[in-house]
């Protein structure tokens, strides 16, 4: 009989139906006793063939397909859609669309935050941070019903501009949650930055340096909490970003701790955004006049022969870009979400390739999780901020 | 002079059936099968606003060995049909399923390889709650007739019937 | 930015380099394979350009188009900077019977999970790479499905009076 037992490793499977992975995502843990030797996630169990269905379907039918990409920030992904397109037509849109798109884009940036806090709390095990954060998000999902008509997916944002003149009680909403979420973000403090337990549980948890960061080609928080200062809006703005005073907030250490510390703070600095772009909306359109791409105003198309025309065969055939291929990339809440539309010329897109972030993100899991405990697995899950729909696409 | 007056106010008479369906519908407990959009509205419906808990969904349970309805929510593609076939057979009689949003109902927008068309190609469902994602309001209608269908059903033996849909053939 | 940047290329590797095209104020390279791998080495380590970032692979299948003869499939690599803050693309043309290039996983980490989706859904083999297998499509479909000869598979919707039937696929 031997001196030492042999030390054997077990496999285990954090399943796909899991309640705190956030989605179908498997990973296959190989352990020693409860420390994690080696981890391997497993994805595609969500597969959609979304880039697959965009190359049949016309230009502006695409855009509701990528709302339910990141269902989490649906109104980011139909930004960045827009954008690229529009860089390909070299369509130029009135100030007051610009606003009205920041003002959305942060409203969507705070309510994925806000999902992001009451789940990760969740797993870790705070409950009752599930239910303060869900109810901050009626305030906004009322603004989202206001706008579009929908509460998640309203498919608000067209090529040109936006789908219709914003609604008369908008700014009355916009001001209820700007009244109600400082306070709702200091009870949120209250209940964990200092807490004994959420400390232990995330300080030195699910750790990364900068340069293995930057080699993983993460982006967004978890790129932040390291110490690289790389925001998109910051580094090449686009729709206006460059008028509006905000701070990107850094970490220091790379771990868990810090991606939620940067996460509450960029909720703050959302607020500072849409108070700005609410006192400074302009006066205008909200679409561009582009004949032949963009929908003329509905009291052209009553009285005016060409305006009829124009809008029929939009409706049916829609419009051929010049051939060639495009990149926009903007900040959405995960990360840089990146658009490659590639046309060739006929009235359906060639290739439309998402970058997306929480796919790239989901990559540098192992790095973060060897060497740790298993319950170490779950709290660095829950802050990369994945979302399976996006990661699967 | 009838059997009425002899039998005392405290005494309610019913059915085995009425007893065994009330009791059943009192206290389902939901097994959030949560995988895509739907599955944050379906965290909605429990959460403050539109509370789901005072129809008797106290919990939700992450098991399913101690769940009774089975809410598929959102787009079953075709590597997890498997595996939501083998957690449907996981869970013990008496059993009921809620397909909610169109994706799990008949494939909703996504027509194309990688999406089973309806998730009752591979398991019978009982109600169909269609939204893209259906409205919380929506589905607490949704469950609220399930429990009428629940109240009606015989005690008689459930045969688990099988799929009505025949799958596609390829061209 | 792009007078650096085509400096460094004229300097290096001007038998790589096919043609460079400007869109949209977007710079690409179109490359020859078989310099792929030197020529992200070399900015990678390069003091003063430093692209440490690799954001996206990408690929096109040009079946059917008018310039298929360059080659059916394209491998587009999307490259930053983030001292400079500046955003190429690197282009490379593979042929259609037998397309591989070198994989980078050698200088970057992410470029693993990108690689493989690409060979999941495309069909592009890469050298060297440490374990390509399919990431995203279940194991039993057959072909890869970004493919423009992969039909979309799609079940048109049946009225009364087919309803009995199984559903047409396109």
């Amino acid at each position: 009989m031997s001196e030492t037992a042999e030390r054997r490793t077990m496999n285990i499977n954090l399943g796909p139906q899991h309640p705190a992975t956030h989605g179908v995502l498997r990973v296959e843990l190989e352990l020693d006793g409860e420390t994690v030797i080696k981890a391997t996630p497993h994805i595609g169990y969500l597969h959609t063939g979304i880039e697959k269905t965009a190359e049949s379907k016309l230009y502006y039918k695409v855009i509701p397909t990528t709302d339910r990409m990141d269902y989490l920030a649906p109104m980011s992904n139909n930004l960045g859609y827009c954008l690229a397109v529009e860089k390909l037509m070299e369509i130029e849109v009135p100030p007051k669309v610009k606003f009205a798109r920041v003002l959305l884009t942060e409203l969507t940036r705070i309510k994925s935050h806000l999902v992001w806090i009451g789940t990760h709390a969740l797993d870790i095990g705070a409950m009752s941070m599930m239910l303060y954060a869900f109810r901050e998000r009626e305030l906004i999902i009322d603004v989202y019903e206001a706008c579009g008509g929908q509460r998640m997916m309203s498919t608000y944002f067209r090529i040109g501009g936006l789908a219709d003149e914003l609604p008369p009680d908008f700014n009355e909403k916009v001001e209820k949650v700007l009244k109600r979420m400082p306070d709702a973000l200091v009870d949120y403090e209250r209940l964990l930055t200092d807490n004994r337990i959420f400390r232990n549980r995330t300080i030195d948890v699910g750790k990364i340096s900068a340069d293995d960061a930057i080699n993983y080609g993460l982006t967004g928080p978890s790129l932040r909490g390291s110490g690289v200062n790389y925001d998109v809006r910051k580094a090449n703005p686009y729709s206006g970003y460059e008028q509006f005073e905000f701070d990107i907030p850094l970490g220091a250490n790379g771990d868990v701790y810090d991606r939620y510390i940067i996460r509450l703070e960029e909720m703050r600095q959302s607020l500072r955004i849409i108070r700005q772009a609410l006192d400074g909306m302009p006066e205008g359109p909200f679409r561009a006049r582009v004949p032949g791409v963009v929908l003329p105003p509905k009291e052209d198309v009553m009285f005016k022969m060409e305006s009829l025309i124009f809008h029929f065969k939009i409706i049916t055939e829609g419009f051929k870009p010049p051939k060639g291929a495009v990149y926009q990339a903007i900040e959405a809440p995960k990360g840089e979400l990146g658009y490659y539309i590639s046309s060739d010329g006929t009235n359906k897109p060639h290739r439309m390739r998402v970058r997306p972030p929480s796919f790239v993100n989901l990559s540098a899991l192992p790095k973060m999780v060897e060497g740790g405990l298993v319950a170490d697995v779950i709290a660095a899950i829950g802050s990369i901020d994945i979302v399976l729909g996006e990661v699967d696409r | 002079m009838g059997l009425e007056e002899k039998i005392p106010d405290s005494i309610i008479l019913t059915t085995l059936e009425k007893m065994v369906n009330w009791s059943r519908k009192r206290s389902m407990w939901p097994f959030g099968f949560g995988l895509a959009c739907c599955a944050i509205e379906m965290m909605s419906t429990f959460g403050p606003k539109y509370d789901l808990a005072r129809y008797g969904m106290e919990v939700m349970r992450p098991s399913p060995r101690q769940a009774d309805l089975m809410i598929v929510a959102g787009r079953v593609s075709m590597k997890m049909a498997p595996i939501v076939k083998r957690l449907y057979e996981q869970m013990p009689n008496p059993k009921w399923v809620l397909s909610m949003g169109a994706c799990a109902s008949c494939g909703g927008i996504f027509n194309n390889y990688a999406i089973l068309q309806g998730v009752d190609k591979i398991i019978p469902v009982d109600m169909y709650v269609p939204g893209c994602p259906p409205r919380p309001e929506q589905l607490m209608e949704g469950i609220l007739k399930l429990y009428e269908k629940v109240s009606k059903e015989p005690l008689a033996a459930r045969k688990d019937s099988k799929p009505k849909i025949k799958p596609a053939k390829k061209a | 930015m792009e007078e650096k940047l085509k400096e460094f290329f004229e300097k290096n590797f001007s038998g790589a380099v096919l043609r460079v095209d400007e869109f949209r104020g977007q710079l690409s390279f179109y490359i020859r394979k078989e310099f792929l791998l030197d020529i992200c080495k070399a900015l990678f380590d390069d003091q003063d350009l430093e692209f440490r970032f690799l954001s996206d692979i990408c690929s096109l299948d040009w079946l059917n188009a008018p310039d298929e003869d360059e080659g059916r499939f394209e491998v587009i690599y999307n490259l930053y900077s983030l001292k400079h803050k500046f955003r190429f693309f690197i282009k490379v043309r593979l042929p259609a019977d037998n397309p591989e290039i070198d994989s980078l996983t050698s200088i970057w980490c992410a470029a693993d999970w990108l690689e493989r989706e690409v060979f999941d859904l495309m069909g592009i083999t890469f050298d060297g790479h440490p374990n390509l297998v399919k990431i995203l499509t279940p194991d039993d479909l057959e072909g890869f499905p970004l493919r423009k000869d992969f039909s979309l598979t799609y079940e048109m919707p049946r009225f009364s009076h087919n309803k009995n039937e199984p559903p047409e696929v396109i």
